[in-house]
């Protein structure tokens, strides 16, 4: 592997709800190479989109972090001032709602053109120049006229286009993309992930995208690693996660998603509830709901540990392993 | 100072404020419960007749048995604002319930039949919000003379639309809550469903709605009374004492006029946050 | 390059259609409501106990020659109807708004010589709400900390205090205590006047400042945490540029609604602050006519106020559709 831009490790995180910290990330280590793109994959509430924000250094206020973030070899949990505007320029966010995440009251070519103006000093006319093309390489092709228009003029699919084109003008080195397809209706949902796929591989983008989708991840990713509960329970090569899973919760994801209808919640088939980092029992989190716990999982948090290129936390992986591979294979 | 920092600061003070909010609250119910009982019993416990004037002792300071000292005519200033708490209440109490209850009727009708009657209603409420409430009451005494009856009812009106319109928000949210879905298939009829169920849910928003209208309602009936078309003297409301001081406050003697403002303020400061509370609330904040 | 040109001009003509139709419909309305005022003002006349005489003559007792006379310029022999049509024409055509019984001269020139010193007041008033209300709120918003916590609690109290206690206070410790400002009358020339209308028009002011500070407040506080705000932050927009063109840009919507109708709240309010200080003006003419129970000056005071209230609350409504390019024909009306 080439050398990482990014680099997770063992990340920890406390946000304060109601006054009490909360521990919503456990340990979490991921790297990222150059042009590399990572799916992260969980159910609401197990951390992914607390992991790309404090990778975007936006926590919410009074959370407190250990571990490292290591961005061009600085800990980006330490940056400030000018070093943390510069790295803020080389890492670009994609959100799940395009709606709130652009002013409302401003204009398309305002947003667009906002970052270059301001902090590279680039004129108007150049600046307006190069948004009108960014949107033709996002597929936009009257891009002077969207860029005098207001956000609530245009759909959410073609926003969301207008956000890629975007964070591409300031060439970011790495894109972390939060659900950002799940706001949009199915047809369009392609189209921004192909727009996605085609520039990463353009630009040597890295990608870091976050989604509840597992089979997504695996179109899009090389890797996927998969989170429960604030921890990453697997990291993997997408492929293999889908035919050879090493954590019984990856198994039950795969097996739980429907065959044909992609609507219907996939999680329904895993019996019990998800839990948040802060309500998981001691031992394994996943625990509580896995049919092949047994009394060893419920002593101490599983460590991460080498499995065939991959990492996995569970204590049964080298002996589930060909069973969850059945399992699987059982399903499809 | 960067905007993390502030947003930072922003909820530190938050939290601490949540701390010492409850004592807040807690010294305004106090105030608003001890206003209340100064309301019902405060006649009673005026020391001295609030209106037996001695002009040998106009504008006289603090004396024994006079804690406050007199007014220009001579009256004792404490006996005058105890026995003025139940004028300067009572007026905007009835008020606050006129307007409530005209208020929820309208939005009650208005969320429950939609359609024509709503946008009907609607409108009118509109129109009758462009008329500022003292305007109106000075109106209604030029016409039927100064006095209590003409500003309480010209100032619950000129309050309705104001109630309604807040009332009418939460009763169209709780309208489109299944479980009155679910009373109408049961067959009951749309006024027991009302009384019984959309009430009672908007209950929490319509104690934070009369909390606040009261502090309004305060201030506009004082005003009116120190306008002189309200309580007339020589009867003791806190508003017309503030009138009735004004030459003392020209002549360096402002104690029967500033006593009787703070008074006003004091309930209203309490009345307002006690109120923003109950909103708060009942917006499950 | 033409057409990069044209083309958004044609558009922004769009939204000037968009914003134009809204501002008709609000001139619609303002023109509906001014009627129902007018007709609310006028009817409130005959809805008095005793005949319309007795009322408009303040229960004086007249010579049979000026019972006659009242009868005739109220048109008191036609229909309800009727005379509020005549008086409706008599006000919007002439500008006769009749005579009152106790300054025994044409109300319209009563209001004319009265209405100077009312919109000066109001006019201070608005600009200290304006400057000292936004700005505070603006501090308190975005310092946060103690300078906050202070703001809130001064906010607090003043929100509390209404004008004519405001007056009181304000008279007895800057006019009478420290003698800095004059106690009653209005002033000559410029400086006169400022000097004359400063304590009036910050006992006016009080109140509002302080809601206006407060919403103000809470206002900024809103943006800050918005999404868009965040997207913002990460794209390493500076703090200065991310306050100005974001959070005080979104905060100015609401801000501007609030400090147009707290300013058009304050024509009402006047009445009592001139009354404290002695200023000939409409307010205390108004509360004057009451007492005297002189109808027809009440009338037409009433008019001007409700009418510029009304006008002011219809500006409001306008500048937000400026300031908001959501606002799309009668889209806030629901």
């Amino acid at each position: 592997m080439t050398v990482p831009v990014l680099e997770v490790d063992r990340l920890v995180v406390d946000v304060l709800v109601e006054g009490e910290p909360r521990t919503v990330l456990h340990e979490v280590s991921l790297s990222l190479g150059e042009g590399e793109a990572l799916g992260l994959v969980g159910e609401s509430g197990s951390g992914k989109s607390m992991t790309a924000r404090a990778v975007a250094r936006l926590l919410p206020p009074g959370a407190r972090t250990s571990g490292t973030i290591r961005y061009g070899g600085h800990d980006v949990r330490t940056l400030k001032g000018g070093a943390l505007r510069d790295y803020r320029g080389d890492v670009a966010l994609v959100f799940q709602d395009p709606r709130a995440h652009v002013n409302p009251v401003r204009r398309i070519g305002d947003f667009m053109t906002e970052a270059l103006r301001t902090l590279h000093g680039v004129d108007k006319h150049t600046a307006a120049k190069r948004a009108a093309a960014a949107l033709a390489d996002v597929g936009i092709a009257d891009g002077e006229r969207r860029l005098e228009q207001y956000p609530h003029e245009l759909s959410g699919g073609l926003l969301q286009r207008v956000v890629i084109a975007t964070m591409l003008l300031t060439e970011p080195k790495l894109l972390l993309a939060d659900e950002p397809t799940t706001a949009l209706d199915v047809t369009t949902q392609a189209e921004v992930m192909a727009i996605l796929d085609e520039l990463r591989q353009e630009r040597g983008m890295a990608l870091l995208f976050i989604t509840h989708d597992l089979d997504l991840a695996g179109a899009v990713c090389d890797r996927t690693a998969v989170m429960y509960a604030g921890q990453i329970v697997e990291t993997r090569e997408s492929a293999k996660l889908h035919e050879d899973p090493l954590h019984p919760y990856t198994a039950a994801l795969v097996t739980a998603r429907p065959a044909v209808d992609r609507a219907v919640d996939r999680l329904a088939a895993i019996p019990g509830r998800s839990v948040s980092a802060f309500e998981a029992p001691d031992g394994c989190p996943f625990a509580p709901r896995c049919p092949h716990a047994v009394d060893a999982c419920h002593q101490e948090r599983p460590p991460a540990e080498y499995v065939d290129g991959g990492l996995v936390r569970c204590i049964r992986a080298d002996e589930l392993r060909g069973r969850l591979a059945e399992e699987v294979a059982f399903h499809d | 100072m960067t905007i993390a920092a502030s947003v930072l600061d922003g909820v530190r003070t938050r939290r601490r404020r949540v701390a010492g909010n409850t004592v807040v609250v807690w010294v305004c119910a106090a105030i608003v419960g001890l206003a209340l009982l100064l309301a019902v019993f405060g006649p009673a416990l005026a020391p001295h007749d609030p209106d037996a004037a001695d002009l040998t002792y106009a504008n006289v300071g603090p004396v024994a048995g006079h804690p406050l000292g007199f007014d220009s005519q001579g009256r004792d200033l404490l006996s005058r604002l105890l026995a003025g708490a139940r004028t300067s209440m009572a007026g905007p109490a009835l008020v606050v319930v006129l307007a409530m209850a005209g208020g929820t009727v309208l939005a009650v009708v208005s969320a429950w039949a939609g359609r024509w009657i709503d946008a009907t209603l609607s409108a009118v409420m509109d129109v009758l919000f462009a008329f500022p409430a003292v305007l109106l009451a000075v109106l209604a005494a030029a016409v039927f003379g100064p006095g209590l009856t003409a500003p309480t009812l010209v100032l619950a009106l000129a309050y309705t639309p104001y109630v309604a319109r807040v009332l009418r928000g939460a009763a169209l949210r709780e309208r489109a809550q299944p479980y009155i879905a679910a009373c109408e298939v049961q067959g009951l009829s749309a006024f027991t469903i009302c009384l019984r169920h959309l009430v009672p849910n908007i209950a929490p928003m319509m104690a934070a709605q009369g909390t606040l209208l009261f502090g309004y309602a305060m201030v506009d009936f004082a005003a009116i009374s120190f306008m002189g078309l309200g309580v007339q003297p020589p009867t003791s409301d806190w508003g017309v004492m503030v009138s009735t001081g004004q030459p003392g406050v020209l002549q360096g003697y402002p104690a029967e006029s500033l006593t009787a403002g703070l008074c006003i303020v004091v309930v209203v400061v309490a009345v307002n946050l006690l109120g923003e509370r109950l909103s708060q609330r009942s917006e499950g904040r | 390059m033409t057409a990069v040109a044209v083309r958004p001009a044609g558009h922004r003509s769009g939204r000037a259609t968009g914003v134009a139709r809204f501002v008709a419909r609000r001139l619609v309305m303002l023109v509906a409501t001014l009627f129902t005022s007018s007709f609310v003002i006028f009817g409130a006349l005959y809805l008095a106990p005793g005949d319309a005489v007795s009322t408009l003559s303040g229960s004086r007792t007249l010579s049979p020659q000026a019972v006659a006379a009242l009868r005739e310029q109220y048109h008191l022999d036609d229909p309800f109807l009727a005379r509020y049509f005549q008086w409706l024409g008599d006000t919007l055509l002439h500008g006769d708004l009749g005579t009152s019984i106790t300054y025994r001269e044409d109300v319209s020139s009563v209001i004319a010589a009265r209405m100077g010193v009312t919109f000066q007041l109001v006019l201070y008033a608005a600009l200290i709400i304006v400057v000292v209300g936004v700005g505070l709120g603006l501090l308190s918003g975005l310092r946060g900390g103690v300078v906050d916590t202070s703001i809130l609690v001064v906010t607090t109290v003043f929100a509390a205090v209404p004008s004519f206690v405001a007056a009181t206070v304000l008279l007895s410790a800057f006019a009478v205590g420290l003698g800095w400002f004059p106690a009653v009358g209005t002033g000559e020339g410029l400086a006169g006047t400022l000097w004359h209308l400063t304590l009036p028009a910050v006992a006016l002011a009080l109140a509002s400042l302080a809601i206006v500070s407060r919403i103000t407040r809470v206002a900024v506080r809103t943006e800050l945490g918005r999404e868009h705000v965040q997207t913002a932050i990460s794209r390493g927009i500076p703090y200065p540029a991310l306050v100005r063109r974001h959070v005080l840009r979104n905060a100015s919507i609401p801000v501007t609604t609030v400090v147009g109708i707290t300013i058009a709240s304050l024509f009402g309010m006047s009445a009592v602050v001139e009354q404290t200080f002695g200023l000939g003006g409409l307010g205390s003419a108004l509360v004057e006519a009451s007492l005297a129970r002189d109808v027809a000056v009440v009338q037409g005071v009433a008019l001007v106020f409700v009418t510029a209230f009304v006008v002011v609350n219809t500006l409001v409504d306008v500048a937000y559709a400026v300031l908001d390019p959501r606002v799309k024909a009668g889209s806030r009306a629901s």
